[in-house]
């Protein structure tokens, strides 16, 4: 078994990646202790900008912009996430039917147009439809975006799983529902985990979009930081950034202790 | 704690408030503690929204957010474009006490003459700044970007920005702006083509970072930007060049359909009052444009040569040109950048 | 390619005649969501791509051609010359769709070993090193792509690191080059290769590769033969989220590449949130955009129905 498995190189290739990504987070990571006000020079050993993100005077907007991001990130990846398994069902497991091209161009369809244009139009849009922008016009954009980053991998993975699983299961008496949630959704499993977590980093990093459906008052992590550029970015971005890596490794270890304490295997 | 403290006295402000007022500002270009003490005086509460650059702002609004905020905080040249478009606001001097505080010389600007829709918020210039360590020599002329020296050739940065390079081009080579002359135009044309020859890069955002690392030796900058650049301990020079320099003013401006137009002129009232004009300017460095601030100014701020161009070299607003003309310089930027 | 094993086919399960039954329902939310908040709006570009532009943005609703005219068509500076074709956009296009292959393909080298690696771990321990691949992008892209520009330096940690090594004697000069780009828009989306085509291959039955191994394969040539037609879907899925949204950045060339050039996501960009203020023609550049990636899906989408009969 081990031997088909196993190539020589790719746990090599696995490290360059990782490397590769995370490198440059040392740099983002070290210069938030920075003591002076630069991203390029190094001024000796300071806290000040994690003082400065707590009681700044832009404390309070900064809270709230990750608070709106967190918050943004994992309802729209959520619910982007549902629609996306139930299209992956239909467009995979439901054979040819009218209709099936154009469903599979409109589910990619977020990828294809530019950002700035489903910025511009749909600002448009939510305007003649006469809904003020906010946190809900943020969260619809996100939602519609992300679509397709959670179902592309669900339906890679649902073409790998051979439909025999669950008429098994249905010639026992189960039902639809009940092959679905015993037998083909825990198959769908790693697609699912994937989908979501593209979905999830898309949103928590999205910038042009909710920059113009954003309403008054209304600010995320990366409207914030792209908007501080006109006084140059400072080491409090990097703090903050460091936080939420931060917060980003909580969530990994605790979703680790779950997982041990969960089912060992398959 | 202290924060969840401060967030219920924000939602609890409207109990007493005297209404609101939706401002659209860039990020973090207004110390908070300022529009704090203008909520504890009035009792209005203060929206922001922020936005990332003028035309951002422009294109928002004209998608449909005009209507949602009371005053925003564009350029000068995009006052104008604004004024043309007929998306401000018009009040009457007798309506702020404090307008008499607005410097003479800010007063009928080019952009908004005699001051209609606008008050001053912040102003300064952009010209270039020059690493001292790696160049020595004479940099009173805008060559040292257009036609470098030998020491300075591809480590120049230059903004990404059509507005500001074609404008310092332009008087590089002593032609007016949003000219139709043919000769002119080609000859603007080729000597940029000619000068990206030598440029590393074109970049805003990294302007001052590339000069601070020693990526760019010489970078075309805002001076703001270059007094930072030399805070975090760049030997760099900011010029202020023979040829001219772009000289721009950032203007509170009263929006159309500004929801809450009494509130909006309340706020720009107080921000014409010198000791919070001067607030503004020790948090964002510039220069204010109203009378009396100076005495309040931080020492560092106000004796900075980046702030202080000599009394002899001119600076010059870019201009917004018609249609057709703006046609041609949008033709030259891009065949720049092809 | 085909006939070294059997292959399932992509839409294995093929027809399967409950979820025929729930088809409707389970497209509903698509439909809905994308078709009202997505569709409508872009329609409604496609239509501005054919109105007059209105001077620093908007539109006039005139009907013309003009946006497409621009695109394709050069009358010289002052447009008094004869009319002939206008190279700049087109050349702008190649070099994008160049550039996000060539990313593309970097992804993949370097993102289909990680994905195989992650998905022959230890089943428990699989998610985590899901999570490690996507740590990093909780870290906004600005604040990534500003670090790695700072990593690529002249007097930067890698060449400082490199010289100290004895590497090499001179500081490599990347930043503002197309390899800083590459390395950009790699770094942008790797996560978006590595996850589909874990998500195909953790399903992958390696049973077919020790079939292939008693016929005499060696692993390279099971891995090719075998395993790829198999994890197809997944590697397809990667590609396209790596390639479509990479030939749109800007982010990633502007700030690594030097910006000296147009892309076509800075071209569109420029039209609405630049100083040019030309929406029909940035409508219009992102129309033939869409139809160019659109034709391209649909080929891809045929081949592999076809392949899957």
């Amino acid at each position: 078994m081990k031997g088909v498995r196993h190539y020589p190189g790719f746990l090599a290739v696995t490290l360059l990646c990782l490397l590769v990504l995370y490198l440059p987070l040392t740099v983002v990571a070290a210069y938030s202790f920075n003591g002076s006000t630069s991203i390029t020079t190094w001024g000796g050993f300071s806290l000040r900008w994690y003082a400065d993100v707590f009681t700044g005077p832009e404390a309070t907007r900064f809270g709230q912009a990750a608070w709106n991001s967190l918050t943004i990130a994992i309802i729209a990846s959520t619910v982007s996430t549902v629609i996306a398994t139930a299209a992956a069902l239909a467009m995979i497991r439901s054979g040819r039917f009218r209709g099936k091209t154009a469903s599979y161009a409109l589910i990619n369809l977020p990828l294809l147009v530019p950002e700035i244009v489903i910025a511009v139009a749909t600002l448009i849009f939510f305007t003649t439809i006469g809904l003020t922008t906010g946190y809900l016009t943020i969260l619809i954009a996100h939602i519609t975006f992300c679509i397709p980053f959670a179902y592309l991998p669900i339906a890679a993975r649902l073409s790998g799983i051979e439909g025999h699983y669950e008429q098994a299961a249905r010639d026992l008496y189960a039902s639809p529902w009940q092959a679905f949630r015993l037998i083909l959704l825990p198959l769908l499993g790693p697609g699912i985990l994937s989908g979501f977590l593209l979905a999830f980093i898309i949103s928590l990093d999205d910038f042009i979009i909710t920059n113009f459906v954003k309403g008054a008052g209304m600010e995320t992590l990366p409207t914030a930081i792209f908007g501080s550029v006109k006084q140059g970015i400072k080491p409090n971005i990097m703090a903050i950034s460091t936080m939420m890596l931060g917060v980003s490794v909580l969530f990994v270890s605790l979703s680790y202790l779950i997982n041990r304490k969960g089912r060992p295997a398959r | 704690m202290k924060r969840l403290l401060a967030l219920t006295t924000l939602l609890a402000t409207p109990a007493f408030a005297e209404g609101e007022l939706k401002v659209y500002h860039w990020f973090e270009y207004i110390p908070q503690e300022l529009v704090d003490k203008f909520t504890a005086e009035t009792g209005i509460t203060v929206t922001i929204d922020t936005y990332d650059s003028n035309e951002a702002m422009l294109a928002s609004l004209k998608a449909g957010k005009l209507g949602q905020y009371d005053v925003a905080v564009p350029g000068d040249y995009m006052v104008e474009i604004m004024r043309g478009e007929g998306i401000l606001g018009e009040y009457a001097p007798e309506e702020m006490p404090n307008f008499a505080n607005i410097e003479p010389q800010w007063l009928d600007v080019p952009f908004d003459p005699g001051r209609k829709h606008s008050i001053p918020y912040q102003w300064g210039s952009t010209a270039f700044s020059v690493n001292r360590d790696v160049y020595q020599g004479d940099i009173n002329s805008l060559g040292i970007i257009f036609n470098p020296p030998e020491e300075l050739k591809g480590k120049i940065n230059v903004l990404d920005s059509q507005g500001e390079v074609l404008a310092l081009g332009s008087l590089y080579l002593g032609i007016p702006q949003c000219t139709t002359d043919r000769e002119q135009l080609k000859a603007l044309n080729d000597m940029l083509l000619a000068a990206k020859e030598n440029w590393a890069s074109f970049g805003s955002d990294i302007a001052k970072d590339v000069l601070v690392s020693g990526d760019a030796a010489a970078g075309m900058i805002y001076n703001g930007f270059s007094a930072k650049a030399r805070a975090e301990g760049a030997n760099v020079e900011y010029a202020f060049p023979k040829e001219g320099y772009v000289l721009w003013m950032d203007n509170m401006v009263l929006l159309k359909d500004a929801p809450n137009r009494d509130n909006a002129i309340k706020f720009m009232n107080f921000l014409l009052d010198p000791q919070n004009a001067a607030a503004v300017t020790n948090y964002a460095a510039y220069s204010p444009g109203v009378k009396g601030a100076t005495e309040f100014l931080d020492a560092a701020i106000k004796d900075s040569p980046e702030n202080n161009p000599p009394a002899d070299q001119k600076g010059e607003f870019i201009i917004a040109c018609d249609a057709e003309t703006q046609a041609l310089y949008d033709a030259i930027w891009t065949n720049l950048k092809k | 390619m085909a006939g070294a094993a059997p292959t399932p086919s992509p839409e294995a399960g093929g027809s399967d005649a409950t979820y025929a039954r729930l088809r409707r329902p389970l497209l509903a939310p698509t439909w809905t969501v994308i078709g009202v908040f997505l569709l409508l709006p872009v329609l409604l570009m496609v239509v501005y791509s054919f109105l007059t532009k209105e001077f620093r943005g908007g539109v006039e609703w005139d009907f013309t051609l003009a946006a497409y005219d621009q695109f394709f068509v050069t009358r010289g500076l002052f447009g008094d010359e004869p009319a002939q074709i206008e190279w700049t956009y087109i050349t702008i296009f190649w070099r994008s769709i160049w550039q996000a292959g060539l990313a593309t393909f970097l992804c993949l080298l370097i993102g289909f070993p990680t994905a195989w690696f992650i998905a022959t771990r230890p089943e428990a321990s699989r998610p985590i090193w899901l999570f490690l691949i996507t740590i990093p992008y909780w870290v906004n892209l600005l604040i990534r792509t500003v670090s790695l520009r700072f990593i690529l330096r002249d007097q930067g940690p890698m060449n400082d690191a490199l010289i100290g090594l004895g590497v090499i004697s001179q500081p490599l000069e990347i930043l503002n080059t197309n390899l800083a780009v590459q390395l950009g828009l790699f770094y942008s989306y790797l996560p978006f290769m590595v996850l589909p085509i874990y998500a195909a291959v953790e399903r992958y039955n390696f049973a077919l590769s020790e079939a292939a191994a008693d016929l005499g394969a060696n692993r390279w040539r099971a891995l090719f033969e075998v395993v790829l037609p198999v994890v197809r879907p997944g590697i397809v899925a990667g590609c396209i989220l790596v390639f479509v949204p990479a030939l749109g950045a800007f982010l990633a060339p502007d700030l690594l590449g030097g910006a000296k050039t147009f892309m076509i996501g800075s071209l569109i960009d420029e039209q609405f949130r630049g100083s040019q203020g030309n929406w029909p023609f940035g409508a219009a550049v992102s129309v033939i955009l869409m139809t160019l990636v659109l034709i391209v899906l649909m080929i891809q989408a045929r081949a592999a129905a076809r392949a899957g009969q």
